[in-house]
């Protein structure tokens, strides 16, 4: 009778090796494996994820956005394990944004300057001060505590954009796993963003832009990533934004869990049915352009960070919040119809999750 | 019973920044150690331990989706969950799997 549940796991072995004691199990398959055969499959499936997909070529410079979190801090110890181990002769560098959140973005810079040094990547810091003329600090002074995560989600994409244009590489990759694109994928159907849905599930994205991004943690879920890094002891930052409510996600994710514990696989399955949505070529999308005033990638007159940038330093914050006025407001009425009522809940973007 | 309790991904916050607590537990009156599990320590921690937003580490009477418990340095999930028989010296690390990326 004493301690039957441990004693039960004692008697069981690792279904790979069928030597060592389990340590996890796996969300994927349920299988009960040990630490070193978790450390195999999990870096294994994330290499064939880079094969299959031939995510990279030989001689390529790429950059790692690094937030500091848990996600970018695995996806720097892995690929650059990988690069090594798999002779993929790639340049890694970090990226980072410092958005300028005292007592967040800075405590996360200084996990990042770490693993620089940990790891042995070069990196480089661009910050919104730089980029725009504004801190995040500054623009939560200036406009409070609403519409403040859609500008530092407009501003991040751009600046983790410019940030690889400075460091001349030629691909992005991002932390986002598995979990966050199931996520992803059931925020866009509720928003009925068609566009960003049929987008949302790509490994690689913007390939016909400067600097394509992918996520080579497509397949790989949130629960193995923070275990990896627990067991190896990686050195990660993991405190919420002061400033963000993350309400709107905030839902998606918690349901999204809650269907974890049900049925892991549920998480691998929304994504499949992201990737099998087929829109109707008579759907009308919107049109990518270039921004008439920065010659960012936009689907309007002006890109969505310089309506933001010009309503900051004209003093009407609300600008290009909401309902589309002003500059892109004439341009508007024509391409409206399918996406407006997306465009007025579009209130989200909070942490490094942009699609 | 002594038990080290650690608490990462950002649910330190919830229990003064602390990571590693060393605590001790007294059993509740007349079980005995062969009965004091999973569910009795969570009751435990967060009538002791949590001192903000309890909603951040438990729904129900189990942990929110998207905590990760390791007795041991083993997924509870291979050990019965709440069932899982908790003994003198034991590790248990709670982390939280929701923070930032």
């Amino acid at each position: 009778m004493e301690a039957k549940n441990k004693k039960a796991v004692a008697s069981r072995l690792c279904c790979l090796c069928n030597l060592r004691r389990p340590v996890l199990k796996r969300p994927k398959t349920l299988q009960q494996i040990c630490r070193e055969c978790f450390y195999e499959v999990f870096e294994e499936e994330i290499h064939q994820v880079i094969v299959q997909n031939r995510l990279f070529k030989s001689g390529e410079r790429v950059a790692i956005g690094a937030s500091g979190g848990k996600d970018s801090t695995v996806l720097a110890y892995v690929l650059s394990e990988l690069n090594r181990r798999h002779n993929y002769g790639l340049d890694l560098f970090l990226l980072s944004i410092d958005e300028g959140i005292t007592g967040y973005r800075d405590d996360s810079l200084e996990t990042v300057k770490r693993n620089e040094v940990q790891y042995g990547l070069p990196l480089k810091i661009v910050s919104y001060k730089d980029l725009y003329g504004w801190t995040m600090d500054e623009i939560v002074k200036m406009i409070g505590l609403k519409n403040n995560c859609t500008f530092c989600g407009v501003f991040r994409r751009q600046a983790l954009d410019r940030g690889a244009a400075l460091l001349k590489v030629e691909k992005l990759v991002t932390g986002h796993n598995a979990d966050d694109i199931a996520e992803t994928v059931l925020l866009n159907i509720l928003r009925g963003d068609i566009a960003r849905l049929s987008r949302c599930t790509s490994i690689t994205t913007g390939e016909d832009g400067p600097i394509p991004r992918c996520k080579p943690f497509k397949y790989t879920y949130e629960k193995e990533i923070v275990m990896y890094a627990y067991f190896k002891k990686l050195d990660y930052f993991s405190t919420e934004c002061i400033y963000s409510p993350n309400a709107y996600r905030g839902f998606a994710r918690e349901f999204i869990k809650d269907l974890e514990r049900i049925r892991p696989r549920a998480i691998l399955d929304i994504i499949k049915s992201g990737e099998d949505f087929r829109i109707a070529t008579t759907t009308k999308m919107p049109e990518q352009g270039t921004c008439e005033r920065c010659g960012y990638i936009s689907s309007q007159k002006w890109c969505k960070a310089c309506v933001l940038l010009e309503g900051l330093n004209r003093g009407l914050p609300k600008m290009g919040i909401g309902r589309p006025r002003g500059v892109n407001g004439d341009h508007n009425k024509e391409t409206k119809k399918p996406g407006s009522v997306a465009k007025s809940i579009e209130s989200k973007q909070c942490g490094s999750l942009d699609f | 019973m002594q038990l080290t309790l650690e608490f990462g991904g950002g649910l330190e916050l919830l229990c003064d920044s602390e990571k590693i607590h060393k605590v001790n537990v007294d059993l509740p009156n007349g079980a005995d150690s062969d009965d004091f599990t999973m569910k009795h320590l969570l009751s435990w921690v967060r009538t002791n331990l949590i001192k903000e937003r309890p909603e951040m580490f438990m729904k129900g009477d189990t942990v929110r989706p998207g905590v990760l418990v390791l007795v041991n340095d083993c997924d509870w999930e291979l050990s019965g969950q709440l069932d899982t028989v908790i003994e003198d010296k034991d590790v248990v690390v709670f982390i939280s799997t929701l923070h930032g990326g």
